[in-house]
């Protein structure tokens, strides 16, 4: 599927359609960006794997305190180092699109979520996950015992076979009654 | 895979299930890894090869080449869904706000552009159907007294004010419902004027009926409908609170703080118990707030009627001011502007939960809009009755006239033909229902102008003081007191849904109306996104658009109906004026359509309708539908209610 030329061509374009939820212009959109991120010799080979560092300085991804787990997540590199081929990258754009179906939307944010990619979310995911929502600067913090209330309460809320971590289907289960869910999960380019 | 794949070679009857269900395969595959490229291609190559042997025998043709269409059509769909996708307008100068201030202030705009695109439509008709047809068609200015300027307002007819005023050439023109003429038919087409009129009026309605229901129950089976509000509150806070589409870092930090914020609260919230507070204290205070809430709506209803009761006695006096001209117009869209802060900072002493309180202020400014409204059009209808006598003054005085006339001439025995008068000097009847559409062109008209200095004023000026000041003022200007302004969701809805109430009022009278508000809209879109990426900041605390969705829907719905009302009030009670509009010389305004079964349609048909639109056959009908329609959505929803508890058991019964 990597081809050699730096232009799409008509079959890989439908492939892509075919394949992911994007619309023929975005798959062309993200073309043109991810040639932006790559560097002026290795522009003429798609294969290419843009490093972690260059696709968090897309606008897009800048501001959003989850982008690390974001490339983490998407990247099929071996070295586990987070960067992304381009269909890395159009998978991204696909279940963050307007038309992914909200079960892809909740597997894939369940993925993100889960810090230690043990499959479960479990204490130390909620807590670096609060504290990724509550930003970097100290005030913003919560205490310690604010921290233990809010993770106390959540568990309540959705851990359904107490076992104190909460699984794909106890999340799903969640996700799906939530009616902001699949409008705040979205990236557009 | 492999071993199935030799299966299949080997056979040579394949079973058609099997491999459907193999050629959708791949589909299924990339859900969970688009990495799984191997996969892909081989699946693809291998459904390629064995697509034509489905079939075999004498249906094998015809199947490939059903196979064929089927994938043709798919792809023709998925074109013409990136068609649409493109045409869509403003859709960057949307997703662009989106990223800067969030989902919630970008629904305005998508609720703005819908707007938009129902006006278009609406303007279609109109103009299509009525406008066009009448300038190509019908007699031009100036053959008869209605089409005319009267003589002694001629002089004046082309000056900039009067224009302004929508008098001069503005009242005589298609703009108006005085312009057309009651001729049944005009041109070689024979095309039927003054039925098209009624059923584009009525049509109007229908449609735009039609399309709020159809986003309405759209958007509810979006959401799933109205669940437990509060079960799963801190997850949601935590999995769901971060909007995606946030590139800035300024919205980022806001949002973090939000974030924080709305944790810290939950948790104060779920430890603190109900506090044994003064109750009393409360709750005299709220019935407090409450009289002078209601002290205020009565106060700015009486305010109105007091000030069109006053132009109506100014409409008899020469030289007016300005403002004495468009006082009306002024207070209402002062009352507009002021009311709202003055409610907001009144439901202070109430005390309720931000939540419910946003609740309260939407409800008190819809009934002050509201209740301005209906002041306003029954100040109206006093206007249009006391007309309503002018005009049998006038009838009579044309009929002593007419007949002395007459009388003259055969006394000198001349031939009997109408008399000769100039459509200029021909002695008019007061046309009230121009004078409806102009009062509903005016004040949109000062409802926009309002609008627009209001942001240019209260956002843009505001901002580059704050900006530009700030170097040489003692206090920090954009930390405290004023700072930048937050774009008003609420308000600017509102305001949009109440627009399109005085449309949808005014457009039977004044045809031209529908045009003005698609101009308005347009601008307005370009103006105000403008506006808020310059000048506004995102919000502090960033709340959710989902739901209230459909709350605004329910409103403009509810504005449907009430302006709904006086038009078809008119319609069926008073009658049209003698001398102008399609109407003119019919006793009542649906007259129309009697008369067109009457001409057009055979014989039988009218006899259908006289029975069939018999009150005592009409009213049992349409209760029974009533009440049929009540019992299957009641049966609907008991089923709905049933099957949701039962998830909710299996799911739980699973661990």
């Amino acid at each position: 599927m990597g081809s050699s030329a730096s232009q799409l061509t008509k079959e890989l374009l439908s492939e892509y359609q075919e394949l992911t939820f994007l619309t023929k212009q975005e798959i062309l959109l993200a073309h043109c960006r991810f040639k932006e991120l790559l560097p002026k010799e290795s522009r003429n080979t798609m294969d290419y794997r843009v490093p972690m560092e260059k696709i968090l300085t897309m606008p897009e991804l800048k501001s959003n305190p989850f982008r690390q787990r974001i490339c983490y997540v998407f990247s099929t590199s071996e070295a586990k180092d987070g960067s992304l081929s381009f269909e890395d990258f159009l998978d991204f754009l696909s279940v963050f699109s307007d038309s992914a179906t909200p079960e892809i939307k909740s597997h894939y944010a369940f993925r993100i979520f889960d810090f230690d990619d043990d499959g479960t979310l479990d204490r130390n995911d909620l807590v670096k996950l609060v504290n990724c929502l509550t930003g970097d600067a100290p005030e913003t913090r919560l205490s310690q015992e604010e921290m233990n209330q809010l993770i106390g309460n959540i568990l309540e809320e959705s851990d359904i076979d107490k076992d104190g971590t909460v699984n794909l289907s106890e999340f799903q289960h969640v996700i799906s009654r939530s009616p902001d869910f699949v409008s705040s999960f979205k990236i557009v380019l | 895979w492999e071993q199935l794949k030799e299966e299949e070679e080997e056979e040579e009857t394949v079973d058609d299930k099997f491999l459907f269900y193999i050629s959708n395969i791949y589909i299924y595959i990339f859900f969970f890894s688009f990495h799984i490229n191997f996969c892909f291609r081989e699946a693809q190559t291998f459904v390629e090869k064995f697509e034509g042997a489905l079939g075999k025998g004498k249906g094998r043709k015809f199947y490939a080449y059903k196979v064929m269409m089927t994938k043709k059509w798919i792809k023709f769909k998925r074109d013409f869904e990136n068609f649409k996708t493109a045409c869509i307008p403003w859709e960057m100068k949307i997703k662009e706000v989106e990223s800067h201030f969030g989902s919630s202030v970008a629904s305005y705009f998508i609720f703005l552009r819908w707007m938009y695109g129902m006006n278009l439509v609406l303007f279609g008709l109109t103009f299509g159907l009525v406008v066009i047809p009448e300038i190509l068609m019908g007699l031009p200015y100036g053959s008869i007294s209605r089409k005319t300027v009267p003589r002694d307002e001629q002089d004046t007819a082309m000056d900039f004010s009067t224009l302004w005023d929508f008098n001069g050439y503005a009242k005589y023109s298609v703009l108006f419902y005085g312009y057309y003429n009651n001729q049944r038919t005009i041109g070689f087409l024979k095309y039927r004027l003054p039925l098209a009129y009624f059923m584009v009026g009525i049509g109007t309605f229908g449609y735009s009926l039609m399309v709020v229901i159809q986003t309405m129950a759209k958007n509810a089976d979006e959401t799933g409908g109205d669940g437990e509000d509060n079960d799963f509150n801190f997850c949601w806070k935590m999995f769901t609170s971060w909007d995606y589409l946030i590139g800035n870092s300024e919205t980022a930090d806001n949002k973090f703080a939000s974030i924080t914020t709305s944790f810290k609260e939950s948790i104060v919230d779920e430890e603190e118990n109900q506090k044994d507070e003064n109750i009393h204290l409360r709750r005299f205070l709220r019935v407090l707030a409450n009289v002078l809430i209601l002290c205020g709506l009565g106060g700015s209803g009486y305010l109105i009627y007091f000030v069109v009761k006053r132009s109506q006695k100014f409409a008899t006096m020469d030289d007016l001011g300005w403002y004495e001209k468009n006082e009306v117009e002024i207070v209402m869209s002062l009352l507009g502007l002021v009311c709202p802060p003055l409610f907001e900072t009144i439901a202070e002493l109430e005390d309720y939960h931000p939540r419910i309180a946003l609740k309260w202020q939407l409800g008190r400014i819809f009934a002050l809009f509201l209740g301005n409204l209906y002041t306003f059009l029954f100040a109206l209808i006093d206007e249009v009755n006391q007309k309503l006598e002018e005009e049998e003054n006038i009838k009579n005085m044309t009929a002593i006239a007419l007949n002395l006339y007459y009388a003259n001439v055969t006394l000198n025995g001349t031939e009997v033909t109408p008399p000769p008068i100039d459509p200029a000097d021909v002695i008019r009847g007061p046309c009230w229902e121009t004078t409806v559409g102009i009062e509903f062109v005016k004040l949109t008209v000062s409802d926009i102008q309002v609008t627009y200095i209001t942001i240019l004023v209260g956002d843009f000026l505001r901002a580059v003081i704050v900006r530009f000041l700030n170097y040489c003022w003692c206090w920090d200007l954009e930390a405290g007191f004023p700072s930048y302004a937050e774009f008003d969701i609420s308000g600017n809805v509102l305001g949009l849904i109440f627009n399109q109430g005085m449309i949808w009022m005014g457009a039977f009278y004044a045809p031209g109306l529908v045009g003005i508000n698609v101009l308005r809209l347009l601008t307005s879109m370009y103006y105000q996104s403008w506006a808020v990426m310059s000048s506004n900041v995102p919000h502090e605390r960033v709340f959710k658009a989902s739901k209230s969705n459909n709350f605004y829907m329910g409103l403009l719905l509810l504005i449907l109906f009430l302006s709904l009302l006086p038009v078809v009030y008119t319609i069926m009670t008073l009658p049209p004026s003698f001398d102008c509009g399609p109407f003119s010389g019919k006793p009542r305004m649906f007259e129309v359509i009697m008369e067109t079964i009457k001409l057009d349609f055979p014989a039988f048909v009218g006899k259908l309708f006289s029975y069939a639109a018999n009150p005592g056959l009409i009213i049992p009908a349409v209760l029974l539908a009533i009440y049929y329609l009540n019992a299957v959505s009641k049966a609907y929803m008991n089923s709905n209610m049933e099957l949701k508890k039962k998830m909710q058991m299996v799911c739980t019964e699973q661990y």
